[in-house]
């Protein structure tokens, strides 16, 4: 799809070409350590706003911690990891170093962050038009009516108008996801995260959830989505990021990436998942 | 000696005022002291996982304690021992229409005491069966840590609460009897009074055993009936009990299990 010309020239580093200022993430030298296992090492990238950009690779290749750093659910390491223009998570400190920031200032940096999760984590008690407007009202003090109105225009947007009562066990995977990706555009975030959307969910179940993240992207969301699905990454990405043992071996356009890539272990990844 | 029927049979459909009040006694000292000990079992559970160093000491230290002493003794320190002291001395209390004397006070605390430091355990574990994912969805949707403890996580480990606590209340029925220690009037302490101006030992405390029974049993069914509630409202995975298993056994109850079970 046609998303303007500012995001066709990316380069083999990673650094993509929008002005600052109008990046909606943007990482520098980013390293974190699971233990002695160094998940992210010397990660460096950007996502301007507006941009879809999915994450392949093969799994462990920490392309999902990448995206849990993005809203602090992980904390680095090392390195600058800018979202929505601010340090995520940090603030610099009078010796140049991080020092994490304040439980009130994270939660308040969240909630311009939407993150949908491989296994949907909806609410189990409350329903979906519950799980839709709870943080409306709890976090943005949103009036109950209005959240309720709100989100029952969301669950509308996903397709699922008629599920607004049910509860997530009496919904299919596909459903749930779609009501976790309304609760998540519930706080009207200016990032969406999408990690492995599709992964936990039935094959016919795919379709209906891509189907909801390509209309998200046509808005205009800026996205970040680790997936495997390459129909997606082609159809709808602006760029891919390939990444491997902890590191981005290879940034491109969908269709110069997936077709042409340039990296051996990105075209040894490929023959693998396109077959 | 002999049974003699009729003196049981008088006693078990006629009882004398003091068993009645004995029994009522028992009652609502169970259900004070087992909400009180609801409260702070879970103000204990969220202390002991808490960022303040001091509020986890000292609830860990507090639990330890609690469990580590057995309730007599814990009853005496806390009516006579501290009374002996000058630490607190518990005097009757007039609140309206209820006297409180100061025997039920001191009993109530201790229960409550109790049985706070055992909930903090069924507290802690009902949380923690609460799937780690629910805790970033809410944090992710920028809810504060309490935020979502609150609206997220407690909601649902309360459910799973349930069971356990059915199972507390039930002991806590009986434990009453042990506050006859320190002289409060309750079932047990009633019977034994009873006894000791009529001498019929057996018959005596078999009637207050069909008492404790009939208690026990008729909260059996609200158990049953208030877990079936939960269930039909949805969103719940509480293990479906029989009345028969809940009364007579013969499940495996390996506790936490049952907690881990439910997710």
């Amino acid at each position: 799809m046609n998303r303007g010309d500012s995001t066709m020239d990316t380069t083999q580093d990673g650094a993509a070409p929008a002005a600052a200022g109008q990046l909606a993430v943007q990482g520098d030298g980013v390293h974190k350590w699971f233990g002695r296992m160094h998940v992210l090492d010397d990660v460096s990238f950007e996502v301007a706003s507006g941009e879809v950009v999915v994450v392949i690779g093969p799994s462990g290749s920490g392309k999902t911690t990448l995206l849990r750093c993005m809203n602090h659910l992980e904390r680095i390491d090392r390195g600058r990891l800018l979202v929505n223009g601010h340090l995520i998570g940090y603030r610099e400190n009078a010796k140049g170093g991080l020092t994490e920031e304040s439980e009130a200032e994270i939660a308040r940096q969240r909630q311009e962050i939407g993150f949908v999760f491989q296994q949907f984590n909806l609410f189990p008690h409350l329903t979906a038009i519950e799980n839709v407007a709870l943080a409306p009202i709890r976090v943005r003090k949103v009036a109950k009516d209005q959240a309720l109105a709100e989100a029952g225009q969301l669950l509308g947007r996903v397709g699922i108008a008629d599920k607004r009562d049910a509860y997530p066990r009496q919904l299919s995977g596909g459903q749930q996801q779609r009501v976790a990706i309304a609760r998540a555009l519930a706080m009207k975030p200016r990032l969406m995260l999408f990690d492995e959307p599709t992964s936990a969910l039935d094959p016919e179940m795919v379709g209906e959830v891509l189907e909801v993240m390509r209309e998200l992207a046509r808005d205009g969301m800026t996205m970040v989505v680790v997936s495997h699905e390459m129909g997606f990454a082609r159809g709808v990405a602006d760029r891919v990021i390939m990444m491997d043992e902890g590191r981005i071996i290879e940034t491109g356009q969908p269709g110069q990436l997936l077709d042409e890539p340039a990296h051996e272990r990105t075209q040894a990844f490929l023959s693998k998942v396109l077959h | 000696m002999h049974f003699d029927w009729s003196f049981f049979q008088h006693l078990l459909f006629h009882p004398p005022g003091s068993f009645v009040q004995g029994a009522i006694r028992t009652v609502y000292l169970a259900v004070i002291s087992q909400a009180l000990g609801v409260v702070l079992g879970l103000l204990l559970a969220l202390w002991r996982r808490s960022r303040q160093l001091p509020l986890r000491v000292f609830a860990s230290g507090y639990i330890w304690l609690v469990r580590g002493t057995p309730l007599l003794v814990q009853a005496v320190i806390i009516y006579d021992g501290s009374s002996a002291l000058g630490l607190y001395s518990f005097g009757t209390l007039n609140l309206g229409a209820f006297t409180v004397p100061g025997v039920v006070q001191a009993g109530i605390v201790t229960l409550a005491l109790n049985e706070g430091a055992y909930m903090a355990e069924i507290m802690r574990a009902a949380i923690d069966s609460v799937d780690r994912g629910q805790t970033e969805a809410a944090e992710s949707l920028g809810m504060r840590r309490r935020q979502a403890m609150r609206h997220v996580v407690l909601p649902q480990a309360m459910r799973v609460v349930i069971p356990p606590l059915g199972n507390e209340f039930n002991n806590m029925l009986k434990v009453t009897s042990l506050l006859s220690v320190i002289g409060l009037q309750e079932l047990f302490l009633a019977a034994q009074d009873y006894n000791s101006a009529t001498f019929r030992t057996f018959e005596i405390f078999v009637v207050a055993a069909i008492y404790y029974i009939v208690m026990t049993t008729i909260w059996s069914f609200i158990q049953s009936a208030i877990e079936r509630r939960l269930q039909a409202k949805g969103g719940t995975n509480i293990a479906n009990v029989p009345l028969r298993q809940r009364l007579f056994g013969g499940g495996v109850f390996v506790p936490g299990e049952q907690l881990r079970g439910a997710r």
